[in-house]
């Protein structure tokens, strides 16, 4: 039994569950002072979720904190600072067109009376800055800086607080090799002063290079905390992944066509870049595109949708080269179907009717030109039926059905435009397991109609289950495309880290 | 503005573009002042500068308070009636004892920092409601200041039929007219008092935008108030005080405009937050939040009133002079948002 004054921090019994989603449950983890804690797990595993718990942006719905074997009660971010616990977070937290110093210290400026003493805050900024061999000019407004460089800047940030927990959210996904050693130097001379270190990172090597041990998350539950010179990366992977596949998934399509979607040397302009991408996809084929949150999935479907500005390469369909043609995608027979539902999908405060016919308003028009509601009817009623829509009526406001219903309206609206190409990103996302299979019986009965579908998607069992084959991506590469036979979910997780 | 300039240095390239959206504003003004200039030498003289600055005065002082609440992301429709209903308030209250049309007949002469205190109240306390709109129901700043406008205005005018039956108050003390009237005679040089008030509280905005935690803290919420939020400030208090503190400025300008010009209607303030939330823009001040200088809104105040100035001396047309105001509007912002644009 270990003793309560071991740990420097606990967490135990943590749930947050989102709308729809249970996020995480009764997940628990330890940090003991002077120790790095690797948190692993794959993209929506609630690592992150977790931490925003810690660091007060989120309210757990359960569980209990306790920093040195008293609990704490943590609401805002202020309350953890005080507390002794910094974050640097995934998506940086910063003011743009301020300096760094200024970044640094908000919150809680030194001053002079009532002026800021300026000449404290430098001093103090520099003092931290040259006490980790850093090249950082306290001076520099931010937003000139490389994206390293602001990483390094927060993580000044996180020591200026003097904090014993110090959370780092994935600190390394945009540094370079030479960054990163600079990076664990730090790191170990945190530990060094005593601070516990949450490391979170999709990286093994660098888990295995940095951590004394390793906390497993997969889908909100605690698997497993091991020491990490007891495990290797084999075993790593294996607990992040390990799951039942069973029967959650209809049987694939066998009769693959000609190839009507082909990409060559597809490279983007702007960040996040793609580089060099190519791949053809077959009539009645299912593509799946894995790779990690960031890895340019969701860029490379806007690309061949014409949404992002391509350097370089080309996209036919059927043999046309359909970015030269200036005209809407749509008429080239690609559909898309974007990954932020909300955000960029439907309509919320429209009916089931006019988000089913937002994108072929042209095909429901009277010979006048006026719209005719008797078609946009037979039209709406058609994608009803089609995608088993459950709705009371087609009068329905779209935000009031489920998830999966209004993706299904989603699947309806593209389908209307009877497209050859149909681009998915993240079609089942935060959608029950019901509706998931729905969904992917809708795929698998498009691709037997002879379309070609690619879909990006975060969970590898359904990568697996639904796709005939897999391209992961890698830091806006092509890491690799695989037969899903062939294919494993550790096999994934190694390509996907390919170009990291 | 994407120019074709393949085959030059890109870092010569980019550093010549960004430069350009620096300073495009200030280059086409210049030009357009130029040009005036040349038409019509004769506007170079210390008499028509003095007159200039005499008339900028009141308007950096709105445009200084109206700038904080752009900084934050903001913006003020209100403001012009703020400044309205300070001044009506102290014409009210200020006028000579012997004049024959005064409202307040009877009352004794008050000392002349009654009123202006009397108008700072009334405007902090507007600007309290209105911070409040913003911060804790989280209004959208604009309609929120939209409908502050209407309740000011309603509130001006009834004070304004109240007491005066919708006549125009005049007559002012003389110490009030001195104060905002009056200047330092420098040998041939006329200084107004008026332009040194407002060098002082330039100069107070100056200290308090870069020397205090509030004015940092202000440069935080607008340009990125979830960073704020997790680094520990109260972003509802930051936003409180720069309400207040516009709302303290509005009332100055109110105080000071109403001396200037010798008399006051429920019009007075019209249209004031339209010139400020313009010279703001020219100077630089980002509507988009977190970016703007001091320097920035003495400019774009300056440039605003040269050009007005010019233009009703060279006699142009009125509308002519809308539709150049308009359009010199209308650049800057576009200049302003090109270099927010995200690129994909």
């Amino acid at each position: 039994m270990m003793n309560a004054g071991e740990y420097l921090l606990e967490m135990k019994n943590v749930s947050k569950r989102f709308p729809g989603v249970q996020a995480l449950k009764d997940v628990q983890v330890n940090v003991k002072p002077g120790e790095v804690l690797a948190l692993m797990g794959e993209n929506g595993a609630g690592k992150s979720t977790l931490m925003k718990c810690l660091f007060g942006i989120y309210k757990m719905d359960q569980g209990e904190i306790f920093m040195n074997g008293n609990p704490v009660v943590i609401d805002n971010p202020r309350q953890a600072l005080d507390i002794g616990i910094a974050m640097v977070q995934q998506e940086l937290e910063q003011v743009p067109h301020r300096n760094v110093m200024d970044n640094i210290w908000l919150g809680r400026y030194p001053r002079k009376g009532l002026l800021i003493d300026d000449k404290k805050m430098y001093k103090d900024t520099l003092q931290i800055i040259e006490l980790f061999n850093m090249n950082i000019d306290p001076r520099a407004q931010v937003n000139h800086l490389s994206v390293s460089t602001k990483q390094m800047a927060d993580i000044v940030k996180a020591v200026s607080y003097n904090a014993k927990i110090i959370v780092l959210d994935e600190p390394t996904s945009s540094l370079t090799e030479k960054e990163t050693v600079g990076l664990f130097k730090i790191i170990r001379q945190l530990k060094q002063e005593g601070c516990g270190i949450i490391y979170i990172s999709h990286k093994i090597e660098e888990v295995m290079n940095i951590s004394d041990r390793v906390t497993v998350l997969r889908d909100g539950l605690w698997v497993a905390t091991e020491n990490t010179k007891d495990i290797d990366s084999n075993q790593l992977i294996k607990l992040m992944v390990n799951r039942e596949l069973g029967n959650r998934f209809p049987p694939k399509n066998k009769v693959i066509g000609e190839t009507i979607l082909k990409v060559e040397n597809l490279s983007s302009v702007y960040s996040p870049r793609l580089q060099d991408i190519s791949f053809e996809v077959r009539a009645g084929e299912i593509l799946g595109i894995g790779g990690l949150v960031g890895a340019g999935r969701t860029e490379l479907l806007e690309c061949i949708f014409g949404l992002r500005t391509v350097a370089e390469g080309a996209v036919f369909v059927h043999g046309k080269d359909v970015l030269k043609s200036n005209r809407n995608a749509k008429y080239s027979g690609i559909a898309m179907v974007t990954e932020e539902r909300r955000e960029t999908g439907i309509f919320p405060m429209m009916d089931i009717r006019w988000n089913t016919v937002s994108s072929s308003m042209e095909k429901n028009r009277t010979k006048a030109g006026f719209i005719s509601l008797k078609k946009v009817e037979k039209n709406t009623q058609w994608a009803v039926d089609a995608m088993r829509i459950k709705t009371p009526t087609l009068k329905t406001l779209i935000s009031s059905l489920s998830g999966g219903n209004q993706q299904k309206v989603l699947l309806g609206r593209c389908l209307l435009n009877q497209p050859r190409i149909l681009l998915l990103d993240e079609p089942t996302r935060g959608i029950d397991v019901g509706a998931k299979y729905e969904i992917y019986q809708l795929m698998i009965a498009l691709a037997k109609e002879g379309k070609a579908v690619v879909f990006v998607s975060s969970e590898m069992p359904e990568l697996l289950g639904v796709a005939d084959r897999i391209l992961v991506m890698s830091n806006g590469r092509n890491a690799g495309i695989m037969d899903s036979q062939d294919c494993s979910q550790e096999k994934i997780m190694t390509l996907a880290a390919k170009y990291l | 503005m994407e120019l074709n300039m393949r085959g030059m240095n890109p870092e010569l390239v980019k550093n010549t573009k960004h430069w350009l959206m620096q300073y495009a504003i200030y280059l086409v003004l210049l030009a357009v002042i130029m040009t005036i200039v040349i038409l019509e030498p004769s506007i170079l003289s210390v008499r028509n500068a003095t007159f200039i600055l005499q008339q900028a005065a009141p308007k950096l002082i709105i445009a200084l308070g109206l700038a904080g609440l752009i900084l934050l992301g903001g913006t003020d429709l209100s403001a012009g009636r703020m400044v309205g209903i300070a001044g009506i308030i102290c014409a009210s209250l200020l006028q000579k004892p012997d004049y024959a049309l005064r409202i307040f007949s009877n009352m004794k002469p008050l000392p002349i920092i009654v009123p202006l205190l009397i108008a700072i109240a009334v405007c902090l306390l507007f600007a309290l409601v209105h911070s409040l709109l913003i911060s804790v129901l989280q209004i959208a700043p604009f309609i929120a200041s939209l409908g502050m406008q209407m309740i000011v205005y309603g509130a001006m005018s009834l004070y304004f039929d109240g007491v005066n039956n919708s006549s125009p108050i005049g007559g002012f003390d003389t110490r009030f007219t001195k104060i905002a009237q009056g200047a330092i005679q420098i040998g041939t040089f006329r200084l107004p008092w008026i332009v040194i008030y407002a060098v002082v509280i330039t100069i107070l905005f100056w200290v308090l935008w870069y020397r205090t935690t509030l004015g940092r803290n202000m440069y935080a919420v607008g340009g990125n108030k979830e960073a704020a939020v997790v680094s520990g400030v109260n972003t509802k208090r930051v936003i409180m005080y720069v309400y207040l503190i516009a709302g303290l400025a509005y009332a100055l300008a109110g105080f000071l405009d109403a001396g200037r010009t010798g008399s006051a209607t429920n019009a007075l303030g019209e249209g004031y937050e339209l010139d400020a939330i313009a010279s703001c823009v020219v100077g630089g001040v980002s509507l988009r939040g977190g970016v703007g200088k001091i320097s920035g809104v003495v400019i774009g105040v300056l440039i605003f009133q040269v050009l007005s100035y010019c233009l009703v001396y060279m006699d142009i047309n009125p509308y002519i002079q809308f539709i150049i105001k308009g359009l010199i509007i209308v650049f800057a912002i576009a200049v302003d948002t090109q270099k927010y644009i995200k690129k994909r």
